[in-house]
């Protein structure tokens, strides 16, 4: 205890040396990636004036926090980041309802996910799941280019596609649960055996395996296209591929803590970050998702979604907590266990 | 022995801690006050202000009428001011008082919280409590320290430990500090191993899970995959190992030989303790991985396919050795310099020769060294976190398995419970281990004794061996950091080569603005913060480590044991876990302190003092006891003979407990990406942040930055604490 008292001591010593501001207005945590939510963060506070503090994790991350600080909520609003997270957080009452009046200028993907979670959560973005290969291995190989889910499963990838693990990793979950209502559930974990033979390894982190087929350590990279497109921009030679079945998408949203101590600044966050000039951020930082704002600008570079065959995916189902567990139980026992 | 004390009537201790206790108790705010330092509350309604009013005025207000007990308990000591302390009265006064309030004082902050009790039972005895409180502020723990403070002087008045004030106080005060920033965390996550999903608790439903067999499969023995605990305890196995060896190599080539460029070698072997994570998995990768230039080549030269061999143990084993030998060599050189010259000449002069000197007098004398550095590797390796997760392939082990289960898509906190389980067993299971290989033998050579004799030289079939290791592993170091700073400066790693500094303008940009200096560039902000919660951790994980390591080495008493084991426990959990437990136990009354610089600070402190404690204690078993009677007889009391004798021939474990902790505040991730927030954001998770975003080149200029900032700090660090002057000879022409 003493030892602590000289700790803080010298902390506070020092802290006012390094002229920390005005507590700040808003507890903003947001898990997109970092020059987004920065923007966001200063835009914000140019457009109000309110001050902003900003935490960046990654949406489980963030999911863990606030579960941990449930009986004592020290974030105001969490903006970012998987849908599912945000799904779950509402499913264990950890979330505020609210009703923007901006609804009426969303897409109607985004004002589904409100409704499904009784208005504890909505969609800001959204992002269609894919795959992206590394052009110049595929030449050198002399491979063909693969375009379809079914394609992945063929012999010549043998030991060069990679994707995440779906026990850690909303990405690869999603890709799951997809395949399972694009060829039925008995179909879907079939495909997943198979691609498993093909499987160099699961990464923890969802967008690791396009990084990697950008570093030229794997061939394909099973991702959410606006991560390849983005690893693309960033100069990798990466080939963005939108398999010819059809796929899933996960839509990244916004919540309002529950027993936030800020909560009208945290309702006129949530009401900005769904007009058009909030959502047209996204372009500046190389982030390519489909914003929810009907009027948001798009790039030419980001996926089409309305050209894509999106698949009717069930989110309140696979986002429930006992669905996962179901599915991710039976990918464990069923297809980790197989030899490669 | 000290006659003169006992006789007096005042006691200036005593007397301090009285004062304390009332100023914490009448005079600061009893609850915490965000910026405290500002001191703003003194003119903003102080004392009368209910958020900032001191306990006594509270009471005095009629509100949180709880506290008025421990009036009592600080009123009591004043009636035994004029007694002696060979009066049973005195003692007994003073261990009641500091007993019941210390104890009131924690159940009142653990019964009543946020919304009114705490527990159900609470509220059934006495009906709902209407009021709540929120944690406690610095009139709470001044008032604390007093009550603990006034107890250990009772204990010391009764006898114990000789009588000893200044050590019954250090053993009470680690106590109480470990209690509260290692126990009661660890304890509330433990909790959750038995937790089940209905939100009740299961002793039942713990062993499925402890048994899974996804952790101890043993299938890769028949070709299939193992569980995560067998791939955690092999890796960590062979990586103690191999660090420790090489460890002791470089120690024995800058000790024991007449090389000529140890200068160079120390700063070298040290590179790597001082390197952010990520960036040396990222080289590796570079070098090694399916397109790495060293791969690659060799495919070519010998005609044979690439392949990801890298990915799995080989590569985790790398990057750990290289990360975790020079702990061990910090560990292993205190060790090494200060076995003494003459037992070695002893045994030249009875005609052994080296290879026999070195086998039976200097390999003995080193083995706490080497157990202490290879339970070091060992537990490094185990709750390493960052190179698996470059590196792992399919390889998982046991931190990140943890690391996923809490932040993936599991969400899964109590299957992370039950492995933070198993990997404190095995690591508990290896300090067991080393206590019992080295037994009770003894391994004093530093005596009071006059002792001039020099270092022997190795014999030459072990020097040999040892330059080609140890030249092999410092070119191959060299090549690694060569590629790191090479990646700081091209335009894209391993895809655009072109040379470019914009990563660290990015990163470090200042600009003249009208308001004088404007640090603009992106990475300032995290930088300050580090170098504030660094400078700050390290010398207090050095002091209690070394005042641990004191009391663990120097003095006897009763719970010794339990002691030793609390204060390695911390460094033996995974940072994961302790991030984790730190948010479940210090985000709610009575000790809020989330989102603080604070919290940094302590996790910081009480994960790297078991280094202090371990250094400290392998050095410390070297000086002879009589070093301490001789002061002690002398007329010193126990904190005089800490200070004038033990400190200075600590020097090197003050270097090492200093370096160490002070480097991991710049380069530690795993509990840090739980604990920092908008104000307080570290060095580390912004580098996290870049490698996620695919910003190599930024993440590796500001890691490369960092890595010369250390540079800078470990000299300075070296020159401050100065070396240790035992009197030898110069030995082996090195230059004084």
């Amino acid at each position: 205890m003493k030892r602590h008292a000289l700790s803080a001591a010298i902390l506070c010593g020092t802290t006012s040396l390094s002229a920390t501001a005005a507590l700040a207005d808003l507890n903003l945590y947001c898990s997109a990636q970092e020059e987004w939510c920065q923007i966001m963060e200063k835009s914000f506070e140019e457009a109000t004036g309110i001050d902003v503090a900003m935490t960046r994790k990654s949406s489980g991350e963030t999911f863990a926090q606030i579960q941990a600080e449930a009986s004592n909520p020290k974030g105001d609003v969490w903006w970012g980041g998987t849908g599912d997270p945000h799904l779950q957080a509402a499913e264990e009452d950890l979330t505020e309802p609210y009703v923007s009046p901006m609804r009426d200028q969303l897409h109607p993907w985004a004002i589904a996910q409100a409704e499904s979670a009784g208005d504890k959560t909505i969609g800001i973005y959204s992002g269609a799941l894919g795959f992206g290969y590394n052009s110049d291995m595929l030449a050198k190989a002399g491979l063909p280019a693969p375009a379809c889910w079914e394609d992945l499963t063929k012999p010549e990838y043998k030991g060069m596609v990679q994707m995440a693990n779906p026990n850690s990793s909303g990405t690869a979950y999603t890709t799951l649960a997809s395949m399972v209502q694009i060829f039925g559930e008995d179909g879907g974990f079939d495909y997943m055996k198979r691609l498993h033979a093909n499987i160099n390894q699961y990464t923890k982190s969802g967008s690791a395996p396009i990084k990697a087929a950008g570093a030229g350590e794997t061939l394909i990279g099973i991702v959410f296209m606006h991560d390849a497109v983005a690893t693309t921009v960033a100069g990798f030679p990466v080939v963005t591929v939108a398999p010819c079945e059809g796929t899933g998408y996960e839509i990244g949203s916004m919540s309002i803590i529950k027993g936030a101590r800020n909560m009208d600044e945290a309702k006129a966050f949530y009401d900005w970050a769904l007009s058009k000039e909030a959502q047209d951020l996204a372009l500046q930082v190389n982030a390519f998702q489909v914003m929810s704002n009907v009027a948001a600008e798009k790039s030419e570079k980001a996926p089409d979604l309305a050209t894509l065959k999106l698949i009717d995916y069930d989110f309140k189902k696979y986002g429930s907590s006992d669905e996962r567990k179901r599915l991710l139980s039976k990918w464990d026992t069923e297809v980790s266990t197989l030899p490669q | 022995m000290r006659t003169v004390s006992l006789e007096q009537t005042t006691h200036p201790v005593l007397i301090f801690w009285i004062i304390a206790g009332w100023v914490g108790y009448c005079i600061l705010p009893w609850y915490g006050v965000d910026k405290f330092w500002s001191f703003e509350w003194l003119v903003d309604g102080w004392p009368l202000d209910k958020d900032y009013a001191p306990a006594a005025v509270l009471i005095a207000m009629g509100q949180k009428l709880w506290l008025a007990p421990m009036l009592l308990a600080l009123a009591a000591p004043l009636l035994v001011l004029g007694r002696r302390k060979t009066d049973p009265l005195y003692a007994k006064v003073l261990i009641l008082a500091g007993a019941f309030g210390f104890s009131w004082l924690v159940a009142q902050g653990l019964g009543i919280g946020l919304r009114g009790f705490a527990f159900g039972w609470l509220e059934t005895l006495f009906g709902p409590l209407e009021d709540r409180q929120f944690g406690m502020g610095y009139g709470a723990m001044i008032t604390a320290s007093a009550f603990l403070f006034l107890f250990t002087q009772g204990i010391a008045a009764r006898g114990a430990v000789n009588g000893d004030v200044f050590v019954t106080g250090a053993i009470g005060g680690v106590i109480a500090v470990v209690t509260v920033f290692v126990f009661y965390p660890i304890l509330i996550m433990m909790l959750a191993a038995f937790a089940t999903d209905e939100g009740g608790y299961s002793f039942l439903g713990f062993f499925p899970k402890l048994f899974d067999y996804r952790i101890w499969s043993l299938g890769c023995l028949t070709g299939g995959r193992c569980g995560v605990a067998w791939n955690s305890l092999f890796l960590a196995v062979v990586v103690g190992v191999l660090s420790t060896l090489l460890g002791l190599a470089f120690a024995l080539v800058l000790t024991r030989s007449g090389f000529r460029y140890k200068r160079a070698l120390r700063a070298l072997s040290v590179l790597p303790i001082i390197t952010p994570p990520f960036v040396i998995g990222l080289a590796i990768i570079l070098l090694f991985g399916l397109s790495g230039t060293v791969t690659t080549t060799v495919a070519e030269v010998l005609g044979v396919e690439a392949t990801r061999w890298v990915y799995g143990l080989p590569g985790i084993m790398i990057a750990q050795v290289l990360a975790f030998t020079p702990v061990c060599f910090l560990v292993l050189i205190g060790v090494v310099e200060g076995i003494s010259p003459s037992m070695e000449e002893a045994a030249q002069t009875l005609r052994a020769n080296r290879w026999q000197t070195f086998r039976t007098v200097s390999w003995p004398l080193m083995r706490p060294g080497l157990a202490n550095a290879f339970l070091i590797g060992f537990i490094e390796s185990m709750a390493d976190f960052g190179n698996p997760l470059v590196l792992g392939g399919n390889f998982d082990v046991l931190s990140t398995e943890i690391f996923f289960a809490i932040v993936g898509a599991q969400y899964d906190q109590s299957r992370a419970a039950v492995l933070a389980v198993v990997l404190l067993a095995f690591t508990l299971g290896a300090f067991y281990l080393q206590r019992f290989w080295l037994g009770r033998r003894r391994y004093t050579t530093v005596t009071g004794k006059g002792d001039s004799g020099m270092h022997a030289i190795m014999p030459r079939g072990l020097s040999i061996p040892i330059f080609i290791v140890v030249g092999l592993w410092s070119v191959f170091t060299v090549v690694v950091y060569g590629m790191i700073a090479y990646g700081s400066v091209v335009q894209l790693w391993g895809v655009d080569n072109t040379l470019t500094f914009k990563h660290y303008i990015t990163a470090f940009r200042v600009e003249l603005g009208e308001s004088g200096l404007r640090w603009s560039g992106s990475a300032w902000a995290s930088f300050w913060t580090t170098i504030m919660i660094a400078t700050i951790a390290a010398p207090l994980t050095a002091a209690v480590g070394l005042i641990t390591a004191y009391l663990l080495t120097r003095q006897d008493f009763a719970g010794k044991q339990a002691f030793e084991f609390g204060t390695m426990l911390s460094f033996a959990i995974p940072g994961t876990v302790i991030g984790v437990s730190y948010i479940l136990a210090f985000n709610v009354p009575p000790i809020e302190i989330t989102g603080t610089g604070l919290i940094l600070v302590i996790s910081f402190v009480f994960r790297n003092m078991p280094v202090g404690v371990r250094a400290g204690m392998a050095s410390m078993s070297q000086l002879d006891k009589s070093l301490d009677e001789s002061s002690l007889t002398l007329g010193a009391n126990s904190w005089q003979t800490f200070r004038a004798v033990i400190l200075p021939l600590l020097r090197p474990a003050i270097l090492a407990a200093l370096v160490y902790s002070f480097v991991q505040a710049m380069t530690a991730i795993s509990a840090v990406i739980f604990l920092v927030s908008a104000r307080y954001d570290m060095s580390t998770s912004y580098i996290v942040g870049r490698v996620e975003n695919n910003d190599y080149g930024l993440a590796i200029a500001y890691s490369t930055a960092l890595i010369f900032v250390m540079l800078a700090a470990v000299g300075l660090l070296q020159l401050l604490v100065g070396r240790t002057q035992i009197g030898r000879r110069t030995s082996h022409g090195e230059g004084h």
